[in-house]
């Protein structure tokens, strides 16, 4: 498989209903391009909590760009947003600025960013105040059925 | 179990995709916390939830879940998230029952954790 390059855009529409939407063309994108299952599978749920802070946390929304090359996928994300002060903070499982009526969602558990680095091989975020903030994700890929 | 017997033991209602009530189901996971679903191990063929968000059937699509059975009667306000469901091959179904005795009675009939039997999953 030669190297695809898939770019969306997430728009902060205000409603929260859309949210998810994106990332599930995205993971329809990967299963077209030949993806195998687990790798979708993480791809997707880095997306996901990506889609849903752009939603939630930056007023424009942003852009994630997918990048799937033989041996790996690579994800990019960016926004023009806030930005976040302390990131080491915001990491640690349980951080959450999440209004109540996103808790009452079921979501706001402080979960997404750990939950995107548990699912990475490589994770990085880099965010300035003001000016927003940069993931870059990286998912090896590794062969069905292989141990 | 099948969809179909899934909901007889739960007195459950097909909202959608009736057609596939044949289909097997093996491994469940319940949840409210749509972080906890997406922060799940392994894949469920079933989620089991008191959340009816229209988020909720983006996370199972994402997710590679087939089906999902809210609880207490509740449902997706929307139609076009039913829709969309249809769409997307998810089944939906709607029980009266509260969580707890659902997961009792789909356990007793043989349904599984999927996070603690991942290796079953389908
Ligand atoms: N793109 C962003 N721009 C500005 N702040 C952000 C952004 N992404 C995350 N944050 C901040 O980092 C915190 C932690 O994010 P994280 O995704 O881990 O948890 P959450 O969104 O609060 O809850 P969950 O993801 O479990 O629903 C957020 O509450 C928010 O304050
Ligand atoms: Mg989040």
């Amino acid at each position: 498989m030669e190297r695809r390059v898939f770019a969306y855009s997430v728009v902060s529409t205000g409603s929260f209903d859309d949210v998810g939407v994106v990332s599930t063309e995205i993971k329809r994108d990967l299963e077209e391009a030949g993806v195998e299952r687990e790798t979708v599978r993480r791809v997707a749920v880095i997306c996901f909590e990506a889609e849903m802070n752009l939603a939630l946390y930056t007023e424009r929304g942003g852009n994630i760009e997918v990048v799937v090359e033989p041996e790996k996928v690579v994800i990019y994300v960016e926004d023009d947003g806030p930005g976040i002060e302390d990131v080491e903070k915001a990491m640690q499982p349980g951080y959450s600025t999440a209004p109540l009526w996103v808790h009452e969602l079921g979501f706001g558990a402080g979960m997404g960013l750990p939950n995107m680095k548990e699912n990475s091989d490589f994770f990085e975020l880099t965010s300035e105040v003001g000016k927003g903030t940069k993931i870059h994700s990286v998912v090896f890929r590794r062969r069905e059925n292989a141990a | 179990m099948t969809l179909e017997e899934v909901a007889q033991t739960v007195e459950a209602e097909f909202l959608n995709l009736q057609e596939r009530a044949d289909e097997e189901v093996r491994t469940a996971c319940a949840a409210d916390l749509l972080s906890d679903v997406l922060a799940m191990r392994g894949e469920a063929a079933l989620l089991i939830t008191g959340e009816a968000a229209p988020q909720v059937v983006r996370v199972a699509d994402v997710m590679n879940i087939r089906a999902i059975l809210y609880v207490r009667g509740k449902r997706p306000q929307k139609k076009d998230i039913v829709k969309w469901a249809t769409q997307r091959g998810i089944v939906l179904l709607s029980t009266p029952l509260p969580t707890f005795e659902v997961c009792g009675r789909l356990y007793t009939r043989g349904m599984r954790c999927s996070e603690c039997f991942e290796n079953e999953a389908d």
